[in-house]
């Protein structure tokens, strides 16, 4: 490892809503400093190299693998993590409708997935259930099987389908 | 659905987990999101050869790193650990050598671990481990099954004279006889792929020792906390009440997580030697050789039919290359076991001869994978019952019906020699070619073939260990509980206090404790806390593994909970000098059984029994926690059977396999939580379709993983599976008061096999037939004849 990756340098950005100031060495990926400077942990590791999805958080508004993302390329950025996502219309509908149908067993995977589905409600609320699968192909779940969490997101997307029509 | 059901109402109830609420807030507490003061983190060195002298190890460099607290190596450990070696004593003539937790002189497989670096971050002791100098001597590696018995072959572990680690025969003795006056032979050689459990969450340990009370905490993220007890207190030479094991959420395990791995080993023994806590959590490339592999195997098979179509014998010899020891404590042999018990178990047939050979390989680590053994004694039956039905041109749904073991024949004992309790298969079968409408498919597949799409419809029947007894592992000498144990206590409020040792990793145990121990005692469901995964709080037990848990762990929990409820009468019936048949337990409260009226709360009754003693006889203590035990000993374990259906549609051009559909139809007895069973059942399946398309550890003949990352390893995700229809039987077993049997392993036993014949059913006009998994394009291509 180079000296300039373990160089630390100072990042000021916003997590879910409040500003945060630290000093982080620069091949920090942004999972970890969520997880270790932050104490964030509801955003998981699971192969770290951009497969399976379990670290998928947003920045600036667009959902990343956290894992390819490093903690000084969100300097200056904003971040939201399944914690600070409770209140937000998709992922708590989303939530509640996971809880619902069982579309958790061991919960690794979820915080990832419900952030990726809540992409989807919000820019396609029409989406059929491959489309459903398609979007959340990048999301690993080992236990599953997938069905449960297609009826979960599934029914959200009909909920805002049928407000929007409404 | 309303939670406050009448007392016996949550058994069979589709509740959502309450367990899983905190999970899908992101509040779960994984291994890794554990912190401690002075914690420090583990990374290892590995082989980077399958087989290799290690001439020198040098830290010196590594040792001086920023940040890092020490080095050890095999040598280090081994003045603190005891050996272990995966022997099972029943399994007559099982081998293996003893294997310590960092190798010593000599590396078996590419990527065992030969030191530990302990430093401030993981980051830094990774770094440090790329500082480590070793000194390596590459030696000749065995990676065939097969020639690893050649004469000439380099021989792992030179004290056992060859490579064979276990060799089960099977034979009734009349199987030539059948093959000489059989109408119709059919035959075929089966290769599943060897593959790897890929839990999401890698395996991962913290442990910490305090030196001042002589107590060593183990946070493992595992299946069973009371082996590992075990383990961690024989081997390092501690007393077991020295040793706590905690299994925090567990991220996915199928069997991964219930064996002893040298890296975990070491990160104990290197927070003993320091004094401080140490954290090891895999990495991802570092779990596809650090964890365990299974399922790779090669079986040759023949079936003797009379020309009418009835099953008169069954040949097998089958083969499988296992890593370089037997697995620590649970042997990894029990694919040959379990295969050579099941090839042909649901039919009738009069004759069997089964070779089933485990072989050590310079390879990974080899154990249990959901559904041990299963997937291939079901890929290779039923590949073989489809051949029978082609060539006697009898539709393979009936091919079945007419050969099925009836259910009138029970208990019946195979001719492999297992026991079966009590199955249904005529009745799933029906149940499942009316729930995919089995006749518009063939029809659908008929029409579409003019039209030169080529789409099949595979079945496969299974037949599924559950409730193991103490045969699995206790009568090897495997010190693995059989039975486990359930507390239940009444709380001063008069809520229930339930501790429990079976064990939860997203399956959903947590949440079938607190619907049976509701229904038990009689209590609405949201006053039950439910306590598992901790060697310090609950009672002794083998945990989870072998579908076990809600048969044997939900069975200690209803008997914990009848007997609280007895006492509760009792002690009411005294307090009232009545009789306690005079009374019922409702809703959480103690009412008059005829009338249903109230005459205490629970909270009374717990508040007289804890705070009002005055008001107790003098001659009466009653008792409001109980601890009750269950174990299975009727059968070696308590069949299940269920039956899978497939339909594909094969692109003939490309190879591509498009699923449209799977249903399936299990039978698991008492259903406790619906919800919880046929996703149980739907996740199984998805992992043996893996299996049956994507999923296979590829070897160098040098044994070097040639895919070991999750882009060149494939896994299921959710645009090539499909929606999975799910029908239930329900045939209780009579061994139990609850009548559960395993469903967790159902779906990944039956779903690979139900692909491949669907496949050869798609691509039988053809000429094409393929029974190597996974059935990959190429394979596809190839068996066409396209490249």
């Amino acid at each position: 490892m180079t000296a300039e990756a373990r160089e630390r340098i100072e990042i000021a950005l916003n997590v879910n809503g409040s500003g945060v100031r630290r000093t982080v060495p620069a091949r920090q990926h942004l999972v970890d400093f969520l997880r270790e400077a932050l104490g964030l942990t509801g955003s998981h590791l699971g192969c770290e190299h951009g497969v399976c999805g379990a670290c998928t958080v947003r920045l600036n508004g667009e959902i990343v693998r956290g894992c390819l993302v490093l903690a000084v390329q969100a300097d200056g950025g904003e971040v939201q993590t399944i914690e600070g996502l409770a209140g937000d219309a998709h992922v708590g509908a989303l939530q509640h409708a996971f809880h619902e149908r069982n579309a958790a067993q061991c919960g690794y995977c979820t915080p990832g997935m419900l952030i990726a589905a809540a992409e989807l409600v919000g820019r396609n609320p029409a989406a059929d259930r491959a489309a459903i699968r398609a979007h959340i192909a990048g999301n690993y779940c080992r236990c599953t099987g997938y069905h449960a969490i297609v009826d979960a997101i599934a029914a959200v997307c009909r909920e805002r389908s049928d407000a929007r029509s409404a | 659905m309303s939670t406050r059901e009448p007392a016996s109402g949550y058994i069979g109830a589709a509740l959502p987990r309450e367990g899983a609420k905190r999970l899908i807030a992101g509040r779960g507490q994984y291994l890794d999101d554990i912190q401690l003061p002075r914690l420090v983190h583990a990374a290892f060195v590995r082989s980077p050869y399958a087989h290799a002298r290690i001439v020198r190890i040098d830290a010196a460099r590594a040792c001086s790193a920023e940040g890092v607290l020490a080095v050890y190596t095999g040598a280090d450990l081994a003045r603190i650990v005891k050996p272990y070696a995966g022997v099972l004593a029943h399994l007559k003539g099982m081998r293996s050598a003893p294997q310590y937790p960092l190798a010593i002189d000599r590396a078996l497989w590419q990527g065992e671990p030969v030191a530990i670096v302990v430093a401030e971050s993981r980051a830094l002791a990774e770094d440090a481990a790329e500082l480590v100098d070793v000194e390596w001597k590459e030696l000749p590696a065995v990676t065939d099954p097969e020639g690893a018995l050649d004469e000439n072959a380099p021989v792992i572990h030179a004290e056992l004279g060859n490579n064979l680690c276990y060799e089960r025969l099977i034979d009734t003795g009349n199987v030539d006889a059948a093959f000489a006056r059989a109408g119709r032979i059919v035959e075929a050689a089966f290769e599943t792929g060897r593959h790897t459990h890929v839990s999401l969450e890698p395996r991962a340990i913290l442990a910490a020792f305090n030196a001042a009370e002589n107590q060593l905490t183990v946070w493992h993220s595992t299946q069973v906390p009371y082996m590992m007890q075990w383990i961690v207190a024989h081997h390092f030479g501690l007393p077991e009440t020295q040793v706590r094991v905690i299994a925090p959420d567990v991220g996915g395990s199928f069997g991964l997580k219930i064996h002893t791995y040298g890296d975990e080993v070491a990160a104990i023994a290197a927070a003993l030697m320091l004094d401080r806590p140490v954290k090891f959590v895999a990495d991802r490339l570092e779990s596809f050789v650090g964890d365990c592999h299974a399922r790779g195997h090669r079986v040759k098979a023949r079936m003797a039919l009379t020309a009418a179509g009835e099953i008169l014998a069954i040949d097998v010899d089958d083969i499988c290359g296992i890593g370089p020891y037997a697995i620590y404590p649970r042997g990894g042999v029990n694919e040959n076991v379990q295969i050579s018990n099941l090839v042909g178990a649901p039919y009738r047939h009069g004759a069997y001869r089964a070779r089933s050979r485990a072989v050590f390989q310079n390879k990974a680590m080899y154990g249990q994978y959901r559904a041990v053994g299963h997937p291939i004694a079901c890929s290779v039956t039923e590949g073989l019952i489809d051949l029978a039905a082609d060539a006697l041109a009898i539709d393979p749904a009936e091919f079945r019906r007419r050969n099925y073991v009836p259910a009138n024949a029970h208990p019946y004992r195979t001719p492999s020699g297992v026991d079966i309790e009590r199955l249904s298969q005529h009745e799933a079968l029906e149940k499942l070619l009316a729930l995919m409408d089995y006749a518009r498919l063939r029809e659908e597949q008929s029409a579409l073939r003019a039209r030169g799409i080529y789409r099949g419809i595979g079945l496969a029947s299974f037949v599924e260990s559950s409730n193991p007894s103490s045969a699995t592992y206790g009568q090897g000498g495997a010190s693995i509980a059989a039975q486990d144990a359930c507390t239940v206590k009444l709380t001063a409020t008069g809520t229930l206090a339930v501790a429990a040792s079976v064990t939860e990793f997203g399956q959903g145990a947590h949440a079938a404790a607190m619907q049976i121990a509701a229904s038990a005692v009689g209590v609405p469901i949201e006053r039950v806390k439910v306590q598992l995964g901790d060697t310090d709080a609950t009672p002794y037990g083998g945990g989870n593994f072998g579908s076990r848990g809600t048969g044997i762990g939900g069975e200690a929990v209803l008997q914990a909970g009848r007997a609280l409820r007895a006492n509760i009468l009792a002690f009411v019936a005294r307090l009232n000098e009545s009789e306690a048949s005079m009374y019922d337990v409702r809703d959480g409260n103690v009412v008059e059984a005829s009338t249903g009226n109230l005459v205490m709360t629970l909270e009374d009754v717990a508040r007289t029994a804890y705070f009002r003693t005055d008001k107790v006889p003098r001659d009466y203590q009653p008792e409001l926690a109980v601890t009750r035990s269950y174990a299975q000993k009727t059968y070696a374990g308590i069949f299940t059977n269920g039956i899978q259906a497939s339909h594909l549609e094969v692109d003939v051009d490309t190879g591509f396999v498009k699923l449209l559909g799977h249903w399936i139809v299990d039978d698991c007895g008492t259903v406790v939580n619906p919800l919880l069973v046929d996703e149980q059942l739907r996740g199984g399946a998805v992992q043996g379709i893996g299996a049956a398309l994507f999923e296979e550890c590829l070897y160098s003949a040098e044994g070097q993983l040639l895919n070991g990352s999750l882009i060149d390893y494939l896994v299921p995700m959710a645009f090539e599976m499909p929606d999975i229809a799910i029908g239930h039987t329900c045939t209780p077993t009579a061994t139990s008061a609850l009548g559960a049997k395993g469903a967790g392993e159902a779906g990944t036993a039956g779903a690979a096999a139900a692909v491949m014949n669907a496949l050869n059913d798609a691509l039988k006009a053809l000429g094409a037939r393929l029974t190597t998994y996974p059935f990959t394009p190429e394979r596809i291509l190839r068996a066409l004849g396209k490249v």
